[in-house]
């Protein structure tokens, strides 16, 4: 087994969250495929770290989750007012700039 | 740099242990159905990540994938979908058509074209991280942190704080109209009665019945005219239409009645077994007390036997 094998895990786990953002129409299960591309990015980062044996890859991956975590509270927060207001998480009711 | 990277039996062996269950998790997110299923395995997908960045060299970024992610994010996810309703079902109707197949079809293309980028490139041989962290991971992450990009973590100090602030903004719902306190409320109520409102408007409501048989909260009460009082039963059946009607109520206490007078009494759903094989007379009480029928039957609680029943258990 080679480092490839993580890259290709990464890959394949960016598209499923690329696809779940596209097709689910749940905010929240959309919102959980972008968490999910965030973490294949984070993924590549280490594995490429290892590969070059340099430690500005992981920090790299470090601010990435910071600033992950920071958008999942704005993120909710946006969905929870979303929710109290139009009284729906799902995408397609959010139309209100529509005509 | 020397040294050759080695990868060890054992980490593909976790490898391949943890990539199956780790897509295995992430494809819940495409067809798992309940939004709280798909929480659970993407937080599952979490730690195998976690796992995978230990493998990796890089324990540090392992637990605070941990920490982050699974602890905090994830849980986060949960108590929103708590809050905005564990059974919302999604709609499955497309607003835009065919978008759905061109996203499975650009999905697809999307993993072909980036294993076939990943796995034709020429990379230069793995070299490692033994000989950077020698110091423990940790600490050469550290190192890093606070000197080449101190500026950068002190910039998320600030979006770290803009977030949380944001958060209480977007979340922070303003009160419309003065709040009202006990005082304000007795004296709201008071001007309704004094204007007419009625007695329910000062004192509480009656409470659901009880009958010969069930005392439970769906059965509405019954005034002296034997008409059910829909303010005896809470809110939130009568919203569900959980409640029993009248004829159920009536049911009850006609019930009741008959016992009272000694009149024969079958349970109901004896009564359904017996439909076929009983006799006429037995198993249909209502032609049996025609009299005692209807929701004018109430009244006659008061048999002539049953004063006298209290009045023994009075003395008593």
């Amino acid at each position: 087994m080679s480092l490839i094998n993580y890259l290709v895990l990464s890959g394949i786990l960016f598209s499923i969250g690329a696809v779940a953002v596209l097709v689910r129409r749940n905010a929240l299960v959309a919102f959980m495929g972008v968490e999910l591309m965030l973490n294949a990015a984070n993924l590549t980062l280490v594995t490429f770290a290892r590969m070059h044996g340099d430690l500005h890859g992981q920090v790299l991956a470090f601010f990435v989750m910071v600033v992950a975590a920071a958008e999942v509270v704005i993120g909710l927060a946006i969905i929870v007012s979303i929710f109290r207001t139009r009284g729906s998480a799902s995408l397609d009711d959010v139309n209100l700039l529509k005509n | 740099m020397t040294e050759q990277l080695v990868i060890s039996t054992g980490e593909t062996v976790l490898f391949w242990v943890l990539a199956p269950l780790a897509v295995l998790g992430a494809l819940s997110l495409l067809f798992a159905r309940r939004v709280v299923h798909i929480a659970v395995s993407i937080a599952g997908v979490m730690v195998a990540l976690a796992i995978l960045y230990i493998a990796l060299e890089a324990p540090f970024l392992g637990i605070a994938q941990i920490v982050v992610y699974t602890g905090a994010v994830m849980m986060l996810f949960l108590f929103v979908i708590m809050l905005v309703g564990v059974d919302s079902v999604e709609s499955l109707a497309e607003t835009l058509t065919g978008q759905r197949w061109i996203a499975v079809v650009g999905g697809v293309g999307l993993v072909a074209l980036m294993i076939a980028v990943v796995t034709r490139a020429a990379f230069a041989e793995p070299v490692g991280l033994a000989t950077v962290n020698v110091d423990s991971n940790p600490v050469g992450v550290a190192h890093l942190i606070f000197g080449d990009y101190i500026f950068p973590f002190e910039l998320t100090a600030a979006l770290l704080i803009t977030a949380a602030l944001g958060a209480l903004v977007l979340s922070h719902r303003r009160r419309l109209g003065r709040k009202l306190g006990q005082k304000e409320t007795v004296e709201a109520k008071l001007a309704a009665f004094a204007s007419g409102a009625g007695a329910t408007s000062v004192v509480s409501a009656p409470g659901p019945g009880v009958y010969a048989r069930t005392n439970s909260a769906d059965m509405p009460a019954i005034d002296a005219q034997g008409k059910t009082l829909d303010a005896s039963i809470t809110t939130v059946l009568r919203v569900r239409g959980q409640v029993h009607g009248q004829a159920d109520a009536t049911a009850q206490t006609t019930r009741a009645a008959r016992i009272a007078s000694g009149a024969p009494v079958i349970e109901a759903d004896r009564e359904e077994q017996l439909g076929t094989s009983a006799p006429a007379e037995v198993s249909s009480p209502e032609q049996a007390s025609p009299a005692v029928d209807g929701p004018e039957a109430t009244p006659p609680d008061e048999r002539p036997g049953e004063p006298s029943k209290t009045g023994e258990g009075d003395e008593q």
